[in-house]
Parts: structure tokens; C-alpha cells; sequence
């Protein structure tokens, strides 16, 4: 084992982020606050390149790193970078620097404030990620969504203090239920003793001992359901997922960007991290009702994206569908469906952020996000229309770009699992289509009307962001195998644990 | 040692270097230039398929790996070619008719404006390689790029004019239709990865035992699903008429000699499939054979000249699907081939005459083209015997063959389809006698402007016509000529392991020499009374306002079919979505959210009550929670 390396990934990726966020706050001037925001988080991406870089060329000794922090009751910092880990870090640090950039020119009354909350927020996601200890894990959760609460109440939209409110309500008993589930758990554990064999504590928080600790089914049948519904409300899976629309359009856009894009893959994740391994026994049972529901949501959400004149809340129910059939897939614990998952948790933080940009560029320049209002944009911008129609057509998974690798998988699980149930998710496809062109066309397509008509091009920002995307959308569309490979060792786990 | 097939990546990504090129440099680059890209690339292309062809001739058949698309514990996807004598074939005519096309297209799109112009190069070409990677693919997951990339293209190109929101709205329900055609292909897929853990034609082929035969019915109807949509049958057939929105140019290659063709590649592809499947197949031939019915009774009467070659082209491939479905495959792949040459021919001619009419499209006011557009004028003429099959033109060899098949299976279905070719012949005679012959019912400007069209528009078309005529001769029928299908004998590896199951079956049904005379006399004098019929009346064509009452008005309104689709599949899903937004997600789901939240506002504002900051009130309650402590304390 290499006992000489200096460089151990994970914690830097946690306390990097945090230590720039602290030093957010202290600057005076709105403008250096900015770039200091985004200095910081490309040096963060660089990290993140670093670590995976790292990782396909070393063993996994410098993947993880531990300190024993509260000894006594079990407790310790310990963070470890597996593939799951690994392509989630990675989606956090891509996605605030292109956030940065495309909201570049908006202007955020306290902006250090805003800088530094949102950074915050990164190393609390990253955090989340990467803990192997079920208080740390807790810790981060809790921590990415605190600065979310002031920055939509802060600087949101006109119903912000009530959208606020929901989310919080929502978030906030989720997190509750989850906490009781916790320290139940904690306190099946079995005792933890040192290397001499003496006792250090009765029980621990690790994630391992979390996993050993033996409940019987009944116990497992309602701890399932403490932290189901805490990471279905994060997700969120019908019908916990009423908060996200009104947050999602009352937040300012880089807060949305992040709440879509990144935030709501804590829930996937914590599924896949925590709940399948610590109760297999309630998965095998649930686990029709959990697919049921998400495959329900899928549809449901779908149909409400056609009826959606807001287009920030066409997105919303969009995603609420995607997200949808990756909560199903992942309860099938197919290996075809688990491995698109893994993919598509990436791909649709890519995609999703893609539309958001283009949202808040119209938004921007307009004052409108009413469909009705809109019409002929692409006479008058062209180049953001192409953006769009790649992120449009990468959204609903036309193959070749990235989406369409993980949906033919997750369906092909689903499908596997189930033919009825998957032919149901796979409605779909058609629905996708529906809501979708009829966006694009509404709003893009047709002649200029009086509003339009003072449309501009896209500015070098967006065209710089929007690019990243669709060079990200073809290129893991076309070849999606090194994301597969990032991913594998999760994935295997998983399944072992379910054969 | 590596096969002299590996290059033929080239083929798919000449094009898409062409789309590049054209689609990032629209803003810089000419008019010309665009257009020399754009065709040259997909010369280039057709001149390696000529290559590839003969290689393939001489026996040497390919599948090219590339790398590895997924790569899985759980599956595995190479990016794999199929070069092999069905792929060619239709290798040639994609970049064949692809290319005169291009041509075409440099003339006709003139008028766009250069980056305009260079973006609808871009998509042409883009379209090129998508059908490309279809038939190339060497699993059902590389021909799903191209099946779907098609159809991105096809939507582009139908929304090529996006001001104007009704070819928007065609663009739309071209993809829409589509997608839910591949709804089919995709559970199709999903059902064999599931059974035999690939996708890949060769070892799907292999393992076809290990299928159940419950298993088979299934995937190939839903393979079918896919190609109804895709390829314009019923029930999926609604979006192709209106995909006429879209540039002629486009009609020809697009929504009539190649894309809409990806069904009968497909189901031919996959015949080992569907030669085990006999419910399947009835399906597919009484689809074919009522779509065909269908569209040609609609095709009687429409007034717009694109409007009637597309139902013929859905007409057309039904008969396609007839063949397929009577396990006459050899057939439906050479009808797809005749018919890629007069279908793209007739269109291109539709484009010459609407481009002298100045963009008119309505037949009551044409007439007495002949004498102005000569050239137009005959091969349009070539085209339409062609189609209308009588000998010796190209479609009369590729029809009969799927007819006398048809009959040997089932003497209806040939019936139905003779029937079929008379209405055929009757509506192509009716739309070239409104449009050639008799007097010019148009305007004074029109007729001043009319013209032959630009040798760019004429030349492909002389060539078409060329084809349109001696297309047909690679498959000359038995009873002629014993060694004179040669398209039999060049297809027969593709579908040997179907013929061999289905040969035992037809020896019984074998048609006695006589007996294929007697179908063919028949069908082709049928045809010939049709044509003379309609020639005689539609010349003398006068332009009446005419009330349309009882069945004609039905027709005239394509049988309400969108009308229909409309009351019982868009309406309600409108309701349903509407529903589930304004009650379901506000006054349910929400409602309950926002009722707890007022619940527990409203309880902490009646329990702060409490809180009067008397000491005497707070020891009473005291006093009483320790009574009751007490008291239940009691009964514990």
C-alpha cells in the first residue's frame, strides 16, 4: 500500500469549497465577491478532475480518509470516494462553475453573502456524497439545505416567503423522520473496541456498523419508511413533490440551478447509499409500491408539464417525471437499470441546468417566462435557439445525446422487473415529446410578436456555460463507456448485496 | 488481417462532416459552396457504397467494430457495422437518390437566404447519416440512433419555414407519431435484452430458440409498432400527408424514397424473426393491405399534387408491408427500391412544376403543362406508368411479384390489392392529366412565368426517369425468364434462413405458370382501363366550384381520421392534464400540504392562548396534569 501519499481526496473536496465560502463573506466589494466565487469553484473542479484522475490510476487508499472525531459515542469525520461518490462530486463541481459563469451578469444585492451561502452549499453537498458515518452524513444533509432557506427567502421571487415556507415545512419533517431513523439504528449497532480489544463505545455511527446492525423485518419494514419519505421529499417522488414547482420558480435562478441539478440527487443517492443496504429485507417487500408510485409520479408529472404555461414550471414537472424513473429503477435493483442510474444521475444535473440557463437569459432580458408571451425568438437569437433545441432534444433522450444511454437502461430494467409497469413509465417518451416541442415551438419558433422583438443573441457568458453543456451532452452521448467505468465498483456492490 | 469493409465509417461520416461544416460555417459560408459541400459529401459517400456493393457482390460480407457504445456487466453494445447484401442495396439508393437530390436542391432552394440555405444542406446531410448509421447498424441499438435521428431530421426539415406555425405544427406531429412508433421499438429491444441479454442482429438471430414462441409474437408485433410509425401505417399514418409542409426536395428523399422505407429495412432486417411469427405476419398484411386501400381511396381525391403522391406513397407502403406480411421479402425490398426511384422522381417533378407555378400547389389551377415543361413533362409521364405499373416500367415487375406472393397466401389479400393498383393507376392519371394536359386554368402572371426548370432540377430528373423505367428489370419474374430475378439471387443470403422454414409451406400453394399470366393479365389491363379512363376525363378538366356530398365529402376529408384521433386521443389527454393540474395537484395534493400548514398555525395561535402570564392560571394547569398523571398512574 502506498503509505506516501499526501494528497487524500475526499475531505479536500469538502473543506476546500467551505473554507472559500467563509471567505466570501468577508469581502466588501459585490464584483470580487463574484469572482472570487468562481475562482474558487473552478479550483474546486480541478480537485474533483484530480480525484478522479487519481482514482482510475491508484488503489483506493488515498479514496478515503478518517478522523476519529467523537470517540466516544462512535462518531468519526470519515469520508471515502467510491464510483457513485466519485460521479456526484464530480457533478457538483462542474455545475457551479458553469452556474457562476451563465448568471455572471446578474447582480445580487449582498453579493458576498449570496457567494458565500452558495458555496457553502457546495461543500455541504459534496460532504453528503462522500460521508461514511451516518452523523456526518446527517451533518451535510442538513447543512446543504440550511443556506438554501435564506438564499430563496433572501433573494427569491414575489411569493418567495411562502414557497420558502413550503420547502422548508417539507425538508424540514424529512429530515426529522430521518433523524429518529438514525438514532434507532445507532442504537442497534454493536459495540466498537480498539485494536487491544477494550471498549471505545457501545455504539457506533459508522457506515458499516449502520449496515451490520440487525433489525428484524419489522423493524426494517417501518425504518423504510422514515427515510423513504425523508429522500422521496428530497427527490422528490409523487406525492411528496408539491414543494418543488413553487420553489423551484420563486428561487433565484443559480439557487434553482443547484436545487435541480444537484440537490435533488442527495435523495437518489441517499437511497442507494443508505436504505437499500440497510434494509434489503423491506426493499424486497416495498419495493413494488415505491415503483408504483414513482412510475405514477412519472406519468403524472409528464401531464403536467403539457398543461404548464410557466416555463420554469414546465421544467419543474419535467424533472419530477426524470427524477421519477430513476427512483423506480433504482428499487428494481437491476444491474442494467442500477448502471443507467448511475449515468443518468450525472447527465440529467447537466441537461437540467441547460434549460434553466436558457430560462433565465429570457427571463432576464424580457421580464416574462409565460409561454403565452412568447414567440419567434429564434428570428431574433439564433444561436441560443440551437443551445436550446440540443438541451430540448438531449431532455427528452434522443439517442446520441447524453440522456438517452441511461434512460434505455433504466427502462430496460423497469422492463425487466416488470413489462406493464415499464410500458406505463415509458408513455414517457411520447409525453416528453409532447410538452417539449410544444414549448420549443411556442416560444422559439413562429414570427416575433411586440415583446420578442427586443430579444438579443445570447452575450460570450452564456455562449460560454450553454457550451459546456452541449460539448458535455454529446460527449458522454456518443461515448458514455468512461462514465460506466467510473461507476462500476458501486454498482456491483449493490447487486451483490441483492442476489 | 483486416477486411477491406472496414472502411466503411467512411460512408456515415462524409456526411457528417458535411453537416459540420455547413451547420458551423452557415453564416460564412456562399450559397455554392454550401451546395458543393453538401452534395459532394454524399457523392462521396455513394461512390464508396458503389465499392462496398461490389464487394459484396463478390461475397465478402462485414461487421465492422468500431468501439464499445455500453459496455456493461449487464450488456454490451459495439458500435458495429452490418455490411452486408441488404445493407448495401439500400446503401446505394440512400446516397444514390440522396445525392440527385442535393442536386435538386441547389436549384430549388435558391431563393433562401445563404445562411438559410446552408442550414437546410446541413440537415439534408445530417438526415444522410442518421439513415446511414439505420441501415448500417449491426445491432438494434446503433439502427435506433438512426431510426430516431431520422426522425429529428425529418422534423427539422418539415419545420424548415418555422414563421409559419402550421408547418410547426406538422413538425410536431411528424415526431410525436413517431415516438410513439417508438415506444414499440424500444419494448421490443427491452424484451430481448431481457431474454437473450443482446441486441445484436447476429446473436439475436442465433438464439432464436431459446425464445418462446409467446415471446416472438410479442417482439415482432412490437417491432411492427415501431415501423407503423416510422414508416406511415395505420394507425400511425396521419403525420405523413402533413410532413408535405416541408420543402419538396424533402418529400422526395425524406417522406418518400427513404426514411418511411426504415419499417420494411427493419422488419426485412429481422425476417428470422418474423418468419416464426404467424400472427404477426397476418397483422402485418392486413395492415398493410388496409392501409394501402385506404390512403388510395383518399389519394381519389385530393386537389393538392403533393398532398396525392403522399397517400400514394402511404398507399405504396402498404403494399410494402403486404409483402413482408406474406413473407415476401425479396419483394418488398425491390418495391422499395423501384419505388425510391419513381416516388423521388414523380416528387422532384411535383417540385419542377411548383416552382414554374410559383409555389402553387393546388391542381384545379394547372393544367396544359405539357407544352411548357417538356422534359418535366415526360419523365413526370415515366414516373406515373411506372407507379401505375404497367410493363415494361420498373414497378409493374416489384408489384406483381408482391401481388402474385399475396395471392399464393391468401386469394383476398391479392384482391384487395389489385384493386388497389387500379385506384392507383386511376388517381396518378387524374393528378398527371389536371397538371399536363388540357388548358392552363391558372393566372395570367402564373402562365407567364411558366417555364422548363434549370438543367440542376432536370438532369436528376432524366436520370430518376431512367431508373424509374429499367429499375425493374433486375427482377424479371420466373415465368419470363428462369435466371432473371437477380435481386432474388443477390438477396438470397439475407433471407435463406427464412426460406428455407417457409419453403415447405409453399410448395403447396405454388402457382402454376398460368395461373401467374392470368393475375397478371388481369391486373394489368385493370390498371390500363383505370388510366385511359382518368386520362380522358381529367384532360378535359374544367374548373368547377362542386359541392362535395356523401361518401366523396367523407373522402375529401381523409375519413376524419385526424378528427378522430383528435376527439379520442388529444382531447382527452388535454382534460386529463387539466384535471390532474387544477384539482388533483392544487385542490388535492397541495391543498392537504397547505392545510397542514394552516393546522399547525392555527393550533399554535389557539395553544399561545395558554400563555396568559398569570402565575395562578399556570399552577391550576399544573395541578390538573398531576392529576391526571396521578389518575392514570391509578389504573396502570
Amino acid at each position: 500500500m502506498d503509505q506516501d501519499i499526501s494528497i487524500t481526496f475526499p475531505h479536500v473536496l469538502i473543506f476546500f469549497p467551505l473554507l472559500a465560502g467563509l471567505i466570501t463573506f468577508l469581502f466588501k466589494k459585490d464584483a470580487t465577491a463574484k469572482t472570487w466565487a468562481l475562482f474558487s469553484s473552478i479550483i474546486t473542479l480541478c480537485i474533483s478532475l484530480a480525484s478522479i484522475y487519481y482514482a482510475s490510476n491508484k488503489a483506493l487508499s488515498g479514496l478515503t480518509f478518517n478522523y476519529e472525531w467523537l470517540k466516544y459515542i462512535g462518531a468519526s469525520f470519515s469520508v471515502s470516494l467510491d464510483g457513485m461518490g466519485r460521479i456526484l462530486t464530480l457533478l457538483t463541481a462542474i455545475s457551479f462553475p458553469v452556474i457562476f459563469v451563465a448568471t455572471y451578469r446578474n447582480e445580487y444585492k449582498n453579493a458576498n453573502t449570496f457567494y458565500g451561502l452558495l458555496l457553502l452549499t457546495q461543500a455541504a453537498l459534496m460532504g453528503v456524497f462522500l460521508a461514511t458515518d451516518a452523523l456526518i452524513f446527517y451533518f451535510f444533509w442538513e447543512l446543504a439545505i440550511i443556506p438554501v432557506y435564506f438564499l430563496c427567502s433572501k433573494w427569491g421571487g414575489e411569493k418567495r416567503i411562502q414557497a420558502t415556507f413550503k420547502f422548508f415545512i417539507y425538508t424540514f419533517t424529512g429530515s426529522l423522520l430521518m433523524l429518529v431513523g438514525i438514532i434507532y439504528i445507532y442504537l442497534q449497532t454493536s459495540p466498537v473496541n480498539d485494536k487491544a480489544g477494550a471498549l471505545v463505545s457501545a455504539h457506533s455511527f459508522a457506515m458499516n456498523y449502520f449496515y451490520a446492525a440487525q433489525l428484524t423485518a419489522g423493524q426494517q419494514n417501518w425504518l423504510f419508511w422514515l427515510f423513504f419519505i425523508a429522500f422521496a421529499i428530497k427527490m422528490p417522488v409523487f406525492p411528496f413533490h408539491t414543494w418543488q414547482p413553487d420553489t423551484y420558480e420563486q428561487s433565484p435562478s443559480a439557487v434553482t440551478m443547484v436545487l435541480s441539478g444537484v440537490m435533488v440527487k442527495m435523495g437518489l443517492f441517499g437511497v442507494i447509499r443508505w436504505l437499500l443496504p440497510m434494509f434489503p429485507q423491506a426493499v424486497a417487500k416495498f419495493d413494488t409500491v415505491v415503483i408504483i408510485l414513482s412510475v405514477t409520479g412519472i406519468v403524472y408529472a409528464s401531464l403536467l408539464a403539457i398543461r404548464q404555461d410557466d416555463l420554469k414550471r414546465l421544467v419543474a414537472y419535467s424533472s419530477i417525471a426524470h427524477i421519477g424513473l430513476m427512483s423506480a429503477t433504482i428499487f428494481t435493483t437491476k444491474q442494467i437499470g442500477l448502471e443507467g442510474v448511475m449515468i443518468q444521475m450525472f447527465n440529467h444535473g447537466i441537461n437540467i441546468i441547460g434549460l434553466w440557463i436558457v430560462i433565465e437569459m429570457i427571463e432576464r432580458q424580457l421580464g416574462v417566462r409565460k409561454i403565452s408571451q412568447l414567440s419567434g425568438i429564434a428570428l431574433k437569437a439564433p444561436a441560443l435557439t440551437i443551445m436550446l433545441v440540443v438541451i430540448g432534444f438531449a431532455n427528452i433522450a434522443l439517442p446520441l445525446t447524453n440522456a438517452f444511454v441511461g434512460e434505455f437502461m433504466m427502462f430496460s430494467g423497469l422492463f425487466q422487473f416488470n413489462i406493464w409497469i415499464a410500458a406505463v413509465a415509458l408513455l414517457s417518451i411520447v409525453l416528453a415529446a409532447v410538452y417539449t416541442l410544444s414549448m420549443v415551438q411556442k416560444v422559439f419558433y413562429g414570427q416575433v410578436n411586440t415583446l420578442t422583438a427586443t430579444m438579443k443573441e445570447i452575450s460570450a457568458n452564456e455562449q460560454v456555460a450553454l457550451s459546456i453543456i452541449v460539448v458535455a451532452i454529446f460527449l458522454s452521448g456518443i461515448y458514455p463507456q468512461p462514465l460506466f467505468d467510473l461507476t462500476k465498483d458501486t454498482v456491483t456492490d449493490i447487486i451483490t448485496r441483492f442476489k | 488481417m483486416s477486411n477491406t469493409l472496414q472502411i466503411v465509417w467512411l460512408i456515415p461520416f462524409l456526411p457528417l462532416i458535411g453537416f459540420l461544416i455547413n451547420g458551423l460555417g452557415r453564416n460564412q459560408l456562399s450559397k455554392s459552396l454550401a451546395g458543393i459541400i453538401g452534395g459532394g459529401v454524399v457523392l462521396g459517400s455513394f461512390l464508396i457504397s458503389l465499392f462496398v456493393f461490389f464487394q459484396v457482390k463478390n461475397g465478402n460480407t462485414h461487421v465492422a467494430h468500431y468501439f464499445d457504445f455500453i459496455n456493461t456487466g449487464s450488456l454490451k453494445v459495439g458500435f458495429d457495422f452490418q455490411i452486408d447484401q441488404l445493407s448495401s442495396l439500400f446503401l446505394l439508393i440512400i446516397t444514390g437518390v440522396g445525392f440527385l437530390i442535393h442536386v435538386y436542391s441547389t436549384s430549388y432552394m435558391h431563393e433562401e437566404e445563404s445562411n438559410d440555405f446552408a442550414k437546410y444542406f446541413a440537415y439534408l446531410n445530417l438526415f444522410v447519416f442518421s439513415m446511414l448509421l439505420l441501415v448500417m447498424g449491426g445491432n438494434y441499438i446503433i439502427m435506433f440512433i438512426g431510426w430516431e435521428g431520422v426522425g429529428l431530421c425529418s422534423y427539422l426539415l418539415i419545420g424548415f419555414w418555422f414563421k409559419d406555425n402550421a408547418n410547426n405544427d406538422a413538425a410536431n406531429k411528424a415526431f410525436i407519431m413517431n415516438r410513439i412508433g417508438d415506444f414499440g421499438f424500444l419494448l421490443a429491444v427491452f424484451w430481448m435484452i431481457a431474454k437473450l441479454h443482446t441486441a445484436d442482429y447476429g446473436l439475436v438471430f442465433k438464439n432464436v430458440d431459446e425464445l418462446t414462441a409467446f415471446d416472438i409474437t410479442g417482439i415482432t408485433l412490437l417491432l411492427f409498432v415501431g415501423a407503423t410509425g416510422k414508416s406511415a401505417q395505420i394507425p400511425l399514418y396521419t403525420w405523413l400527408p402533413d410532413a408535405m409542409a416541408g420543402p419538396t426536395p424533402v418529400s422526395a428523399l425524406i417522406h418518400a424514397a427513404t426514411m418511411v422505407t426504415a419499417g420494411i429495412y427493419m422488419i426485412a432486417r429481422s425476417n428470422v424473426l418474423f418468419t416464426i411469427a404467424p400472427f404477426t405476419q397476418s397483422v402485418i398484411a392486413v395492415i398493410g393491405l388496409a392501409t394501402a386501400v385506404l390512403a388510395a381511396t383518399i389519394a381519389l381525391k385530393q386537389n393538392d399534387i403533393k398532398k396525392v403522391l403522399a397517400y400514394s406513397t402511404v398507399s405504396q407502403l402498404g403494399y410494402m408491408f403486404l409483402g413482408l406480411g406474406v413473407g415476401a421479402y425479396t419483394g418488398a425490398v425491390f418495391h422499395v427500391m423501384t419505388h425510391a426511384f419513381f416516388k423521388a422522381l414523380l416528387f422532384l417533378g411535383a417540385g419542377s412544376v411548383i416552382h414554374a407555378m410559383g409555389g402553387e400547389q393546388d391542381m384545379r389551377n394547372m393544367g396544359g403543362l405539357k407544352k411548357y415543361m417538356s422534359i418535366t413533362h415526360i419523365t413526370f409521364l415515366l414516373g406515373c406508368l411506372a407507379i401505375a405499373g404497367m410493363p415494361p416500367f420498373s414497378g409493374f415487375f416489384s408489384k406483381d411479384e408482391i401481388l402474385a406472393e399475396a395471392f399464393a397466401k391468401n386469394p383476398v389479400y391479392w384482391a384487395v390489392g389489385v384493386l388497389t393498383a387500379f385506384m392507383t393507376a386511376f388517381y396518378m392519371f387524374r393528378l398527371y392529366a389536371m397538371t399536363f394536359l388540357g388548358k392552363f386554368r391558372g393566372t395570367h402572371e402564373q402562365e407567364h412565368h411558366l417555364h422548363e426548370s434549370p438543367s440542376p432540377i432536370t438532369v436528376p430528373l432524366i436520370i430518376l426517369a431512367i431508373l424509374a423505367v429499367v429499375g425493374g428489370w433486375v427482377g424479371i419474374p420466373k415465368v419470363f425468364m428462369p435466371n432473371g430475378h437477380r435481386l432474388e439471387a443477390f438477396l438470397e443470403p439475407i433471407f435463406a434462413q427464412s426460406n428455407a422454414k417457409v419453403a415447405a409451406l409453399r410448395e403447396a400453394h405454388a402457382l402454376s405458370n398460368t395461373t401467374e399470366y392470368a393475375l397478371m393479365a388481369v391486373s394489368v389491363i385493370g390498371a390500363l382501363i383505370a388510366l385511359l379512363y382518368a386520362w380522358n376525363k381529367f384532360s378535359k378538366y374544367e374548373k368547377i366550384r362542386e359541392e362535395e356530398t356523401g361518401i366523396a365529402k367523407v373522402i375529401n376529408n381523409k375519413w376524419y381520421v385526424d378528427e378522430f384521433y383528435n376527439a379520442i386521443i388529444v382531447k382527452p389527454m388535454q382534460s386529463i392534464a387539466g384535471f390532474f393540474s387544477n384539482v388533483v395537484e392544487k385542490k388535492g395534493i397541495d391543498g392537504f400540504v397547505n392545510g397542514v400548514g394552516k393546522a399547525v398555525n392555527y393550533g399554535s395561535r389557539q395553544i399561545r392562548l395558554l400563555q396568559t402570564g398569570q402565575v395562578s392560571a399556570y399552577m391550576l394547569m399544573m395541578v390538573v396534569a398531576v392529576l391526571i398523571l396521578f389518575i392514570i398512574q391509578l389504573f396502570l
